[in-house]
């Protein structure tokens, strides 16, 4: 240990207070969702899990988490392909501008997501495409593709490529080389990455915003509406906290097998 | 003789067909078709519930059942909101007020309406046709929803003697420095304008959106005294709500919506007034725009908002004026009184509102040496007081 | 590795063999296969669409019915942006709680970030990591809701100050935008620093113990300088989050920033001046990111 006891104690009590400013608005938040008035009234009245029951009882909602879903799907599969080709040239190959790649694809995450939101919808319109599923797809996986591309480089980057040497050896092409050694290598940065992604699409409410049609809602939106109606504020605070203790499991797996690289987690 | 007598016949019938036939204002639906199934709507909160605040409140879903047009919303927070989101051309209709209705027809985004394709038309009080702000050269393009005026709104326990003028949210607002709510849209200058009628007559106001530049400055100087008094500006209904809720303000301008889900909740005891010397307000017209997807189901929507029940029962909800008087009739079975209540029927009442209406260069007046303050100007002053 | 048939060189080779080893032959064209799909799609939808925002700003907007005429140029949206100076009022603020920001997370993020990397046991490190990445999955909306319940008048906010005898902060306040922010964005600064901090070998922090340095001296020569690249990938998130936000100046506070301005303009009718504002913060990250990729933040990213 090089850190006197001091410097040790000191560090365990700022620790200890991180977490509880972390995860003190989600208790309030926990809190609220069985306060049985409809407006944010504090102190809580008594307890009512009346909220729960309209929670699983309105379609809108419903509706908000097929989409969802459906757009995470979209937009995961697009960033997966589109971050493993490009990691696959950053890693492998030397070429004039390789360093720039990075700051390009990075490029969507790392400006404010009003611009991006903006530009797509201006660009949208402008050329004449409906605002849909399709568009909301568009958009998550333009800033998710540097999620599957962060995950899949760092992996690459630690493999030894005589496996892969010694499959082109015995006479596997390329195609055949990827499918049977190089994939199953990478499956667990690809499914880090996956996760990530599926995550940012599930969360993401700006782009979102701009780039729906008027029919199309996903949960972020459907909460965006709900939470701008006075009764649906507490269903609101049921669906948050249900989705935090789903994600309890997928965060959990993502961990593990991304073993101790924690870089690559960003966003 | 016979010979000449059908081409004579043909020439009469030709004469008669084109005297009777009008030409049609080009975009007016020249007949009703099927339903297509869906319908894009920009609305005020409120204005299309389907029971979800209060079960009894839906005029939405029966709607849907009878025609398969399947409803969907967008709550436009303001004016320039909803003329912006109607812009984007990818909305059906619009529930809009007196403030939009003049950018959305001068814009052409918005349709003519052919009123013999609505039957529930002729109940509408007559009063309600053929207003200048959803109407050009008699040709409606619209139809009516409703009308209400913007209310002084207060917290009994706070403010303990009911307030009788807007003083209070303006010069008098120094006991609830930091209490105030006001409308968060550039509409609101028009609200000082009118303080101004009465507190400073010298300054010539004759309406309070079509102002020269010496009176705006005077709106805009009495704005940011209420500002710097600490101000709270609410953009969507729910922000007033839970803040008066909360106690963080006290007092300030609503819509008689916010009143009735306050009373309603009772965490807090408030009243609301219009006081003496009248009020903002809004007339709110259902339009259709011009390159609908959906024109069928937005005719039947319009209808259907004109009908008893659905003006009836979403007038009650809101807080607002039936539009006519079978919708009065059914308001009264929801909740007695209603129609007397918000004057309904009472045209001298509403002499004292000022509708929302859009700032126009030329002053929206005959005479050509006025100039006035522009929209854009009005929204460039409302931006700069807060963002400052 | 499966355990399959294996693969055997038939008589005539495949068309895949074909086209694989054709590939091989050309490994240029294999590197423009494998970039043209990202890069195409980066180049069409992304920095297209940037490319129509920048033009959009310079498009004229009628007087009076508001609808933008495309192609029709003008330089009125950006008369406006310089002739008014509250959106320099803006800028300057939105720029100042973004540093402020990310100060403030950095600082707070360290000593967590220390204690996960190299005081807790693998378990509780795996443990820790979980319990700062679960927050981010908690829907960003209600997050912020459930801070405008605690700093609402009569919320715990107001009752915990009224105990010092300090006013609440209400929901008009400058300071909630930062103390929303700093939460918000407080993991995305955690996960780089804590990743940082793992790669520093312990071999280093003893010798500067041997050679007599104290804590101090050690943080401030050894582990800052080697942390310093996480901390700047950690702060590109937290700077450019806050510096495009305007969901949480909404509802927080009264006070508008840079985002708030670039959305009420888009969606309150005029959209090139949402457009040329647009520009700031593109200009403001692309500088920002560059420096960032100098200081090796993007190997800690």
């Amino acid at each position: 240990m090089v850190e006197s006891a001091w410097v040790r104690a000191g560090i365990r009590i700022a620790s200890v207070v991180t977490v509880a400013f972390l995860y003190l608005p989600l208790i309030i938040l926990a809190i609220m969702a069985f306060s049985p008035s409809p407006l944010l009234v504090w102190p809580p009245t008594g307890i009512s899990f009346r909220w729960v029951v309209e929670a699983a009882a309105n379609s809108a909602l419903h509706r908000a988490v097929i989409n969802s879903f459906l757009a995470a799907i979209g937009a995961t599969g697009i960033a997966l392909v589109l971050g493993t080709l490009a990691s696959f040239a950053v890693q492998r190959f030397a070429f004039f501008g390789r360093q720039t790649v990075s700051f390009l694809l990075v490029l969507p995450i790392a400006l404010p997501g009003v611009v991006t939101g903006i530009s797509l919808q201006t660009t949208f319109r402008t050329v004449g495409i409906d605002l849909g599923l399709m568009t909301i797809i568009v958009g998550h996986a333009t800033f998710c593709v540097v999620i599957v591309y962060n995950n899949v480089i760092a992996r690459l980057r630690r493999m030894p490529r005589s496996a892969e040497e010694a499959s082109a050896d015995l006479g596997a092409d390329t195609f055949v080389t990827f499918r049977r050694i190089t994939l199953p290598a990478m499956r667990t940065a690809l499914l880090a990455g996956a996760l990530l992604a599926f995550a940012l699409s599930l969360d993401e409410v700006i782009v979102t915003l701009f780039t729906a049609g008027p029919g199309t809602q996903t949960i972020p939106m459907w909460i965006f509406t709900a939470i701008q109606r006075p009764t649906q504020l507490p269903v609101v605070n049921v669906v948050a906290l249900l989705l935090l203790l789903l994600s309890v499991i997928p965060v959990y797996v993502a961990q593990r097998i991304s073993g101790g690289e924690a870089a690559g987690v960003a966003r | 003789m016979r010979t000449l007598r059908i081409p004579a016949l043909m020439v009469v019938l030709g004469l008669v067909a084109a005297a009777c036939a009008s030409p049609a204002p080009s975009g007016m639906l020249e007949q009703l078709g099927e339903g297509e199934g869906e319908l894009n709507l920009i609305i005020w909160p409120g204005y299309a519930e389907r029971g979800e605040i209060v079960e009894a409140f839906d005029w939405v879903t029966p709607f849907e059942d009878e025609t398969g047009c399947i409803v969907n919303t967008t709550a436009m927070t303001d004016s320039n909101n909803g003329v912006s989101l109607m812009q984007s051309g990818e909305y059906d209709g619009i529930s809009a007020s007196g403030d939009a209705t003049t950018r959305l027809i001068q814009g052409g985004v918005v349709a003519p309406v052919n009123t013999a394709l609505l039957p529930n038309y002729e109940d509408v009080f007559e009063g309600l046709k053929g207003l200048p702000h959803n109407t050009v050269d008699g040709v409606p393009y619209g139809v009516p929803h409703g009308r209400g005026p913007n209310l002084l709104v207060w917290n009994t326990d706070a403010v303990t003697a009911p307030p009788t003028t807007w003083d209070v949210v303006w010069e008098g607002g120094g006991d609830y420095e930091g209490q105030i709510s006001v409308y968060d849209s550039s509409i609101y200058i028009a609200d000082a304008a009118l303080h101004l009628m009465a507190t400073q007559p010298d300054l010539g106001i004759q309406n309070p959106y079509q102002l020269s530049e010496e009176q705006f400055a005077a709106a805009i100087d009495l704005l940011e005294a209420q500002r710097d008094n600490g101000a709270q500006y609410w953009g969507t209904y729910t922000d007033q709500i839970t803040s008066f809720t909360a106690g963080d303000v006290v007092v300030g301008t609503t819509w008689q919506f916010q009143v009735n889900l306050l009373q309603g909740d009772g965490t807090v005891s408030v009243d609301a007034t219009l006081p003496e010397e009248g009020s903002t307000g809004w007339s709110d017209t259902w339009m259709i725009a011009a390159e609908a997807a959906n024109p069928n189901c937005m005719y039947m929507w319009m209808n259907h908002m004109m009908s008893a029940e659905a003006n009836g029962m979403a007038t009650v909800f809101f807080g607002e004026a039936p539009t006519s008087p079978q919708a009065c009739e059914f308001a009264e079975t929801l909740s007695s009184g209603h129609c007397e209540l918000t004057h309904a029927t009472d045209e001298a009442y509403y002499d004292q509102i000022w509708y929302w209406s859009t700032p126009q260069e030329d002053c929206a007046d005959d005479d050509d040496a006025t100039t006035c303050v522009t929209q854009d100007d009005w929204v460039d002053a409302w931006t700069t007081l807060r963002g400052a | 590795m499966t355990t399959e048939a294996p693969v055997l060189p038939t008589a005539t080779p495949t068309r895949g063999r074909r086209f694989a080893t054709w590939l091989y032959a050309y490994p240029g064209a294999q590197l423009r296969l494998l970039l043209g799909g990202p890069l195409g799609w980066m180049a069409l939808v992304y920095f297209g669409s940037l490319f129509v925002l920048l033009l959009s700003a310079f498009w004229a907007k009628d007087a009076f019915t508001g609808l933008v005429v495309p192609f029709d140029w003008s330089l009125a949206a950006f008369e406006a942006l310089l002739g008014n100076e509250v959106y320099r009022t803006i800028a300057v603020r939105t720029i100042g709680i973004a540093a402020l920001v990310t100060v403030t997370d950095a600082i707070i993020a360290f000593p967590i970030a220390y204690y996960m990397a190299r005081l807790a046991s693998p378990r509780l490190r795996a443990l820790l990591v979980v319990a700062v990445l679960m927050p981010l999955w908690a829907a960003y909306l209600v997050k912020i809701y459930a801070w405008r319940t605690i700093l609402q008048g009569n919320g715990p906010a107001d009752w915990l100050l009224g105990f010092f005898g300090l006013p609440g902060p209400g929901l008009d306040a400058l300071t909630n935008s930062w103390l929303v922010f700093s939460y918000l964005w407080l993991p995305y600064m955690i996960l780089p620093i804590y990743a940082g901090l793992e790669r520093i070998p312990n071999s280093l922090l003893e010798a500067s113990a041997d050679l007599g340095a104290r804590a101090g001296m050690t943080f401030r020569r050894i582990v800052l300088p080697l942390v310093f690249p996480a901390l700047v990938a950690g702060s590109i998130f937290t700077f450019s989050l806050t510096l495009g936000d305007y969901i949480v100046p909404d509802l927080v506070s009264d006070a508008k920033f840079i985002g708030n301005v670039i959305y009420d303009n888009s969606n309150l009718g005029n959209p090139p001046l949402a457009a040329a504002y647009a520009l700031l913060p593109i200009a403001i990250m692309v500088v920002y990111l560059a420096v960032a990729r100098r200081l090796g933040a993007f190997e800690s990213l």
